[in-house]
């Protein structure tokens, strides 16, 4: 069975076919002009949005790393917590200790969360389904004690972690800290979203995609699928540990306990939501993580005094709630929900010049559920 | 005249592929119904159907009772036994194991223990492997044990699905002896799905011939085996 | 040599709680074929329920037959409200869905009764057995708990019908639904063990590491590694596999890696075991023909 069917929110793409069209070049076009609203506010926590922008795109960056792997790959993972770990942890021994700078860490990171995520990719080549999540599981749960562990202390600084410092911007940009790292990310994070839009058009990304809906029937067609996969897992490792490098730069700091099941579970919130096998739902994610986490006290106590609760609700209680309604609603996401609204829009438009067929199938249904002629 | 079973307008889906198209079938009490035909003519989908293991329509009314809206469990507990395409053994468990999940749906263990000792009187060499796993049967074997967890629950009612699939000629024989014997001393009225026409014929006393989802015609056993053009087109031989 | 014996005594002591939560992995398993994430957050939710029932003064084996009672009840409903809408669905959904109550369980234990970690009775005295300080009651206990456990679980699998209807269910679904089985409430009922077993896994371990929220995490990764061990099909081999899994840990806990890469080593059994002998060392190969 595979292992997420017809989950994807484009399972043939209209993200891909149009992807970096005009719209989504406006899109990005947009997100540069964010820092420039600075000019027109003077809202003193102008900074702390711009933290936020950057939070979002490091999310979205690893929640397109997973994607990778999940939407368009079909291998299931809940320990993508760790490579973001292995890409922050590099970053930050790299500065700290090589005293390189910031920026260069990055390829780094890269390469090593490759390597990582191909090496992880052999056994899971074997798993399958429940399987390989439950070994992703497993590594999600090991990795903050790993990254305490005593004898590596000198160089993760054990359960305290490392402090960084912020890189500062160049005098001649004009720019805030939070301004220069907010460019630093969404340059990262269009980079990594180009890379991957081409990747996904070539014949490598239909490989993908054809081991994901049909493993057997890929290899069959010649697709090296042992090696595809294993790839696949290394370069989704390398951009969700590019993420965590980012993460590790702009937040200045890494500790063991940021890097939990809960990160994982979050990219996993992130990719949901968003739409499996979509691009821009890789942005929304991202985005909604990040605006969850910092409402959650605000819906809290709005759930409070609305619901008359004793309690406070927790972010998590939400994250869970929203995935299993998810899961009944809408499996393929905010940008699968548009797609079933686009193909809805575009058949009532074309039954206004062809008779409606009782034949048609409609989008979001499977053929087994149509309608009985009885 | 007393149906057992009689089925009206039935039709049938696979997914959006339909399947049966308004079949009509009147199965007597006592008697054996054949379901004959070509390969993808709808006999397998027509035991399915009447068991409400797919999707389809029509009404079904087994002695008087209407089955239309009920599950699959509960129609079986109401005494239909459905001998599935490829024996739907349970390979991990014993041939006793096997033969006792009938007691789960029993009230009466007693008399449950008694017709198993029935049953092995049937089927005496699936007394010698009551320990055994259910897997490790031949073919024919294994094709007895479906037949005798059938019986294990008392049907009223025996759907056949190609007991005679796979099995070398001499163990068919032996097994359609059995059916016969089955029929007579037990009362069970059965129907049949057999691509072996000729020893379906022999068995049955009432045919419904099918071609792509409907009846073609029906009758007596004689009349079909006595027309050769029917014969010909429909059965090849 | 004394330090030995009571490293293994240790090891078998958590080694009966591993064993415990492959249980209930395994009653899921076997019936239904997925893999519950959310198993240790059930079993530590159930655990805060009798922790509440103590503390409003219920004696302790009235709240521990109340407790597993409950949590029988809710694993019943867990499957058939959450999960049912569910059961066609791909692999990634339930995947998602036993995350999401893994995140439901924890955060509301957290809402309810705070991340203070608690005390929690145990039924057993803290006594040595032989009084030279190897072997404790308690740690006698919870094995002893453990063992009934699962006589009483081989006992209901192997001789009563239900039991039997379960096993069939599970091995062909279609072929149960013929012989009359109500397929669906057979995983029902198989959630329900589940969580049963879970709840007791939980009180168990509870008086030894304490009652807070996240106190089955790393539980439950050696409980998934005592599973694959002895075979996620078999709860036997699971009771074993959790046994073997327990040992192993404290001693090589104690003797190589110390104890700060305890999960480390899960992680490595679990991927070992599911490369190597994804059958388990107990695995049952089913002869099938064709």
């Amino acid at each position: 069975m595979a292992a997420i069917g017809s989950m994807t929110a484009s399972a043939n793409g209209w993200a891909m076919k149009r992807g970096f069209g005009p719209v989504a070049i406006l899109f990005w076009i947009l997100l540069a002009l964010l820092p420039m609203l600075e000019l027109v506010t003077d809202d003193p926590s102008f900074d702390y949005y711009m933290f936020m922008g950057q939070s979002m795109l490091i999310y979205a960056i690893a929640v397109l790393g997973l994607n990778l792997l999940i939407g368009f790959n079909g291998q299931i993972s809940l320990g993508h917590s760790a490579f973001f770990a292995l890409g922050a942890y590099t970053a930050a021994i790299m500065m700290t200790f090589a005293g390189w700078p910031f920026w260069a860490t990055l390829p780094i990171a890269a390469a090593v969360c490759f390597g990582a995520g191909f090496l992880f990719g052999f056994p899971a080549l074997k798993l399958e389904g429940h399987y390989l999540a439950l070994a992703t599981f497993t590594l999600a749960i090991a990795v903050p004690q790993l990254l305490k562990y005593k004898p590596i202390a000198p160089w993760t600084g054990g359960v305290g972690g490392v402090l960084l410092e912020k890189p500062e911007p160049p005098e001649w940009l004009g720019l805030s800290v939070d301004q220069y790292l907010y460019y630093l990310c969404l340059i990262v994070a269009m980079l990594m979203f180009w890379l991957v839009f081409n990747l996904l058009r070539s014949r490598s990304g239909l490989a993908m995609m054809a081991i994901r809906d049909h493993t057997m029937a890929a290899g069959t067609m010649g697709v090296d699928t042992s090696m595809y996969k294993t790839v696949t897992f290394g370069i989704s490792a390398a951009i969700t540990g590019v993420a965590g490098s980012l993460s590790a730069i702009t937040i200045a700091y890494v500790a063991p306990d940021s890097f939990t099941l809960q990160l994982a579970i979050s990219f996993l919130v992130g990719l949901v939501v968003g739409g499996l096998a979509s691009l821009p739902g890789c942005l929304i994610g991202g985005a909604f993580i990040v605006l969850v986490q910092n409402s959650a006290q605000s819906i809290s106590d709005w759930m409070k005094t609305s619901f008359a609760l004793r309690y406070d609700v927790p972010a998590w209680a939400i994250y869970g709630v929203l995935l299993l309604l998810l899961m009944y609603v809408m499996p393929t996401g905010v940008m699968g929900g548009i797609t079933v609204l686009r193909h809805k829009i575009a058949g009532r438009r074309s039954t206004r010049v062809n008779a409606p067929s009782p034949t048609v199938v409609r989008p979001g249904k499977t053929a087994g559920e149509t309608t009985p002629a009885a | 005249m007393s149906a057992l079973l009689q089925v009206k307008g039935m039709s049938a889906w696979y997914g959006a592929i339909r399947a049966l198209y308004e079949l009509d079938l009147s199965i007597e009490k006592g008697g054996v119904t054949a379901l004959l035909g070509a390969n993808g003519a709808g006999k397998t989908t027509t035991l399915r159907a009447i068991c409400n293991m797919i999707r389809r329509s029509g009404s079904t009314v087994l002695d008087g009772t209407d089955i239309t809206r009920r599950s699959t469990e509960d129609i079986v507990r109401m005494g239909v036994a459905h001998v599935p395409e490829g024996r739907g053994t349970f390979v991990a468990l014993t041939v006793e194991e096997n033969l006792k999940l009938a007691f789960h749906i029993r009230r009466d263990h007693a008399e449950a223990r008694r017709d198993m000792e029935l049953v092995f009187e049937y089927f005496p060499r699936l007394k010698e492997r009551i320990r055994q796993q259910a897997g490790t049967l031949s073919g024919g074997e294994q094709q007895m044990l479906a037949i005798a967890r059938a019986l294990m629950i008392r049907p009223r009612l025996m759907l056949l699905d190609e007991p005679s699939f796979g099995l070398a000629p001499l163990v068919v024989q032996e097994i359609f002896r059995i059916l016969r014997r089955i029929n007579a001393e037990e009362h069970v009225s059965m129907l049949i799905v057999e691509q072996n026409a000729a020893l379906a014929l022999d068995l049955a006393d009432h045919v419904y011939l099918l071609e792509t989802g409907s009846v073609v015609t029906s009758g007596p056993s004689a009349m079909v085996q006595n027309d050769e053009t029917l014969r010909k087109a429909y059965l090849g031989y | 040599m004394d330090f030995f014996v009571q490293q293994i005594a240790a090891g078998l002591t958590s080694g009966a709680i591993y064993a415990c939560v492959a249980l209930g992995l395994v009653m899921i398993y076997v019936s239904t074929d997925h893999i519950n994430f959310a198993q240790g957050e059930m079993a530590m939710f159930a655990t805060y329920l009798a922790w509440a029932m103590i503390d409003a003064g219920l004696p302790y084996w009235i709240a521990f037959g109340l407790t597993v009672a409950v949590a029988f009840a809710g694993g019943l409903f867990i499957q058939r409200v959450v999960l049912k809408p569910l059961e066609n669905a791909p692999v990634l959904a339930l995947v998602v869905c036993f995350i999401a109550l893994l995140s439901i369980f924890n955060a509301l234990a957290g809402m309810i009764w705070s991340y203070t970690i608690k005390q929690f009775p145990s039924p057993f005295p803290a006594r040595d057995v032989f009084g030279n300080g190897l072997v404790s009651v308690q740690q006698l206990g919870v094995v002893a708990v453990t063992l009934v456990m699962l006589g009483l679980l081989t006992v209901f699998f192997r001789y009563t019908t239900l039991g039997l209807a379960m096993r069939a269910a599970a091995q062909n679904a279609t072929s149960a639904r013929l012989m009359g089985v109500r397929v669906s409430w057979m995983l029902a009922l198989g959630w329900g063990l589940a969580a049963a077993i879970g709840a007791i896994a939980g009180m168990l371990v509870a008086p030894i590491v304490f009652l807070d929220p996240n106190m089955m995490t790393g539980i439950l990764v050696y409980g998934f590694a005592g599973a694959l061990v002895g075979g996620i099909g078999n709860p036997l081999g699971a009771v074993a596999g959790g046994f073997i899994v327990g040992v192993l840990e404290n001693l090589v806990g104690s003797y190589v890696i110390g104890n700060e890469l305890k999960l480390t080593f899960a992680l490595i059994v679990v991927v070992g075991v599911l490369l190597l002998k994804p059958a388990g060392i107990f695995g049952r190969v089913i002869v099938k023909r064709v």
